[in-house]
């Protein structure tokens, strides 16, 4: 696989959106795709995007799955917002993503698909690649499939084998529009397919006649080189937020010596934390795959009463149904770390598609007084570090932790330094192994006077048997009591707990440090807000973004930080919910502006907002 | 315990031992005393230390139980301790670990869990105080209450047909299945003794007197005059048979799926092993809500791996694979991916 003698031109960042039929492996060529560009030194952030059903119908709109990769040669912050290369497998992946690509933008179409019958199924008359609509792009007519069982039936490859490698086929011509490395694409083949011998080499040799394609067909006259990107040095992985989830939770296990028990139910798209994490049991971690969501959290309760980091994930309709138990942990003061990958709702909603309209319910959404701390990774990798996070907030002050992270960030990736394991924060506990009051009494609820927390004797320790539960608790002793004035007392006290986390200060860039508006945002839309920005600064036009990771307790240093701005404009995928709270926290008159679709803000979107909040005040 | 990953104690412990701090608030009359008296009594007999035992309870009036042992224990919410307790277990082989229960707790709001944890075997010893009523919330039909059953929230007459608890435990496939009453005192610990002594899920049914909302629910087969015609005693390898004369014989009629009571008749020899629990199935049939042939003992007794052997060998193999410390397994795991370094 030699360079073509075609010319080639530098571009600085490129966005790619592979789209086929839900069967057509379009996740694994994007996958695939990005481990190349990974290892050529590219920045990188992707977003994948399926349809719920497993097999929706083959050909039809809504089986189309796409996965999208944005690289660059410098740091970027989101998958990107319009594609510049649509690979479209079949006339429905054509149809679903065409709105989204700008003018003058490469389609790469599989002819071999767009029959009558696959152009009826979606609608379309007469085929787009011959009614002229779409002249204003430059269209890659591409005989996929035919190309590729041609070329695999030298091997001896029968039809429907080589039909299925057309993906390789289309990754291949891609790695060679893109100057890609491929070795590991090769190496991986290798190993997915290591029992089949004969399926490795039918998919090298449709990655091979796709690069070939490419360099000889006369429809491709450039190709395109995008230089690494300067990075941190460091050694990197590409991860996605749920992976980088799942292993944070592992590194918490490590760092806080204490075995993990992981008690969840299968739901979208927080399922992939429990996969992961019951591949690590070397690592002491038990996975109980319960019978619901309220058994999930309650074995997590009592596993974390026996003295391990007891965890649950699930999304949102999971959360709804844990709140009871949720509760009882309040009043346990037990640790416990919630796992929300948040999804768009009310009930089932849009299982696959994003939103953060939990925010509500994880600050509010329980019986009686009933605070806990929230906090929200901003990108894929950063779900590592803020489950350690959770994981420590969740042991010192025992208290449930809930994580918000949502399906923009479990799903979609980046590159990620690697840390070592030996720089990770210590967040060991200690267990109480001594009676702590007169006469050798043990008290439950008898609180360490800087933390508020109670001690955390587990069964198996002498001298120390204790008995609680949710009944309202006498301070010190644990014992029930209704007592009024103890009540007011342990809520007054349980809500202070919380107060009373330490959490680091907000920061707040504002590059020429004269911004009038701040833009204010929490968890999976710091890339968009970010990559506005920038676009707005490098326009001249000064604005400051702060991001909140602790949306309770807020950081201590929220108040002023709002206050020293003229406008505070806070974006989310909700209703308002951040923005609420900061209203009636700090009576700040803070500009809401939000979108529900399901899917991630654009930057364009928001720059084109915020250029007007920052112009016309 | 028959579990080898208890420890024992050295110290022989009295019922004193086991009695906590807390006064005991059940109305006075109830069957909750006569329960919680003959666990405690029966409690130094296992010979495991007070802190390695845990009480789990969810809501209801049973449910105040663990406050009364001097051990581990959780009160937490209404249906919820079998999960909760199966955490518990599950992550600390080296803990017994009780729940008690109620009709309402277990086979309304919790019967999934319930059912679950027997299916999976996990190693609980669950007594289920079955008094047919809702006691704590003051007098409304339960899940086993009487077809028909007149309470504040039924003034018609229940049109809910009840559980038979122990049919549904075998139903689940439960591995030990009892039942007791609870002013047996030494039949209710033989039962312990024997639930205690059983690797996996122990289920037992503990008939119980509510005096205030349900009063006389069992007298049938507690009164001495009516008992001996209603009251079947199941014994390992002994033939079934009651009566005061020992006239009733439980059969098995040829062709029938089955059992019956018969006046005379060749009675089965009870065999609480068989693996098949069709015969304890066909056992638990003979009693309905009139209690007119009730069998108390143990029904089924069978082994298979516990939830908690298997999760620990799963652990304990993977364990053996560890290479390193920690941190640097972790550090192995995070860069198990294609990597690229920028120098």
């Amino acid at each position: 696989m030699s360079a073509g003698a075609k010319r080639v031109e530098q571009l600085d960042r490129v966005v790619i959106r592979f789209a086929g039929d839900s069967g057509d492996g379009m996740q694994l060529t994007g996958d695939r795709f990005t481990s190349e560009t990974a290892q050529l030194g590219n920045d990188i952030s992707t977003l994948p995007n399926f349809p719920a059903e497993i097999r929706a119908p083959a050909g039809t709109l809504p089986g189309v799955s796409s996965f999208q990769v944005h690289f660059a040669d410098y740091d970027i912050l989101t998958p990107g917002d319009a594609p510049n290369v649509l690979v479209a497998m079949n006339p429905a992946a054509l149809k679903a993503n065409l709105a989204d690509l700008p003018s003058g933008a490469d389609i790469i179409v599989n002819t071999d698909e767009f029959t009558k019958r696959n152009l009826a199924k979606v609608g379309y008359a007469v085929s787009p690649l011959e009614d002229g609509s779409l002249a204003g792009f430059a269209v890659h007519p591409v005989a996929l499939t035919s190309m590729t069982v041609g070329a695999l039936a030298e091997l001896g490859v029968a039809k429907k084998d080589g039909e299925r490698a057309k993906n390789m086929f289309a990754l291949g011509l891609l790695s060679w529009m893109y100057s890609r490395p491929f070795e590991s694409t090769l190496r991986f083949l290798e190993t997915k397919f290591a029992k089949r011998p004969d399926l490795v080499a039918a998919n090298k040799a449709a990655f091979q006649a796709g690069w070939n394609f490419g360099e000889t067909t006369e429809s491709f006259t450039v190709r395109y080189e995008v230089k690494p990107a300067k990075m941190k040095p460091g050694t990197y992985r590409n991860i996605t937020g749920n992976q980088a989830l799942a292993l944070g939770l592992v590194a918490a296990s490590v760092r806080s010596k204490l075995p993990l028990f992981l008690g969840a139910y299968p739901i979208t798209p927080a399922s992939d934390i429990l996969h992961e994490l019951s591949k690590h049991k070397k690592f002491g971690i038990t996975t109980v795959q319960a019978e619901d969501e309220i058994a999930a959290i309650g074995a997590a309760v009592g596993a974390s009463y026996g003295g391990a980091l007891g965890v649950t994930t699930t999304s949102g309709p999971g959360v709804a149904l844990k709140g009871e138990t949720i509760s009882l942990a309040i009043a346990l003061e037990l640790p416990l770390v919630i796992v929300d990958v948040q999804r768009a709702g009310p009930s089932t909603g849009m299982p696959t598609k994003t939103e953060q309209a939990d925010l509500n319910m994880a600050l509010f959404g329980r019986h009686g007084e009933a605070p806990l701390a929230v906090i929200a990774p901003k990108s894929p990798s950063d779900c590592f570090h803020a489950a350690i996070e959770a994981a420590r907030i969740a042991l010192k002050y025992r208290t449930p932790v809930i994580l918000l992270s949502d399906n923009y960030v479990a799903n979609g990736s980046e590159p990620w330094l690697l840390p070592s394991a030996d720089e990770l924060p210590d967040i060991s506990v200690e267990f109480t192994t001594e009676p702590n009051g007169e006469d050798g009494r043990f008290l439950p609820y008898l609180r360490d006077p800087e933390t508020l927390a109670r001690p955390w004797a587990i069964p198996g320790t002498a001298g120390l048997e204790h008995r609680i539960g949710g009944l309202e608790k006498a301070d010190k002793t644990g014992d029930i009591s209704y007592d009024p004035a103890n009540h007011e007392f342990m809520v007054r006290t349980r809500a202070q707990r919380i107060e009373t986390i330490e959490v680091p200060d907000v920061e707040v860039e504002d590059a020429d440090e004269n911004a009038r508006v701040l833009v204010l945002g929490w968890g999976s839309t710091y890339g968009p807000i970010g990559a506005a920005c920038r676009a707005l600064r490098q326009r001249g036009l000064p604005i400051a973004q702060a991001h909140l990771r602790h949306l309770s307790p807020l950081p201590p240093n929220l108040g002023e930080v709002l206050a020293a701005y003229e406008k505070v404009v806070i974006p989310e995928m909700n209703l308002g919910q951040l923005a609420h709270v900061i209203r009636a926290r700090f009576l700040v008159d803070a500009v809401p502006f939000n979108q529900v679709s399901g899917l991630p803000f654009t930057a364009a979107t928001l720059e084109n907002m915020l250029e007007d909040v920052v112009k016309n005040g | 315990m028959a579990s080898s990953t208890i420890p024992l104690t050295p110290v022989k412990l009295t019922a004193k031992d086991f009695k906590s701090d807390q006064e005991v608030r059940w109305c006075p009359g109830c069957g909750d005393y006569a329960i919680l008296a003959a666990v405690q009594g029966f409690m130094p007999e296992l010979g495991i230390p007070r802190e390695n035992i845990v009480f789990v309870s969810g809501i209801g009036c049973s449910s105040r139980f663990p406050y009364y042992m001097n051990t581990y224990g959780m009160h937490s919410i209404h249906g919820r301790a079998p999960a909760i307790a199966t955490g518990l277990s599950v992550s600390r082989p080296d803990l017994s670990v009780w729940v008690v229960t109620g009709d309402g707790d277990a086979l309304s709001i919790g019967g999934n869990h319930l059912i679950h944890a027997l299916r999976r075997n996990v190693n609980l010893k669950i007594l289920l105080f079955n008094n047919r009523i809702y006691g704590l919330t003051k007098g409304q039909y339960s899940p086993t209450s009487e077809l028909g059953k007149i309470t504040k929230s039924t003034p018609a007459g229940s049109a809910d047909s009840p559980f038979n608890p122990i049919s549904l435990a075998l139903g689940a496939e439960a591995t030990f299945v009892a039942r007791t009453i609870d002013s047996d005192r030494k039949h209710l610990q033989s039962v312990l003794r024997a639930a205690a002594e059983h690797e996996g899920s122990a289920f037992v049914e503990i008939y119980q007197n509510c005096n205030i909302f349900n009063d006389g629910a069992f007298e049938l087969i507690k009164d001495s005059t009516t008992r001996e015609d209603h009251l079947i005693r199941l014994e390992q390898d002994q033939p079934i048979t009651f009566g005061a004369e020992q006239q009733f014989s439980v059969t098995h009629p040829a062709g029938s799926f089955g059992l019956k009571v018969e006046e005379g008749g060749e009675a089965l020899v009870h065999d609480a092993t068989v693996d098949d629990p069709a015969y304890a199935f066909a056992l638990s049939r003979l009693s309905g809500s009139d209690l007119g042939t009730t069998p108390i003992g143990v029904f089924r007794n069978v082994r298979r791996p516990s939830y908690d052997e298997l999760i620990t060998k799963q652990l304990v193999d993977a364990k053996a694979q560890a290479d390193g410390t920690p941190e640097q397994m972790l550090d192995g795991l995070l860069g198990k991916a294609d990597t690229w370094t920028i120098l």
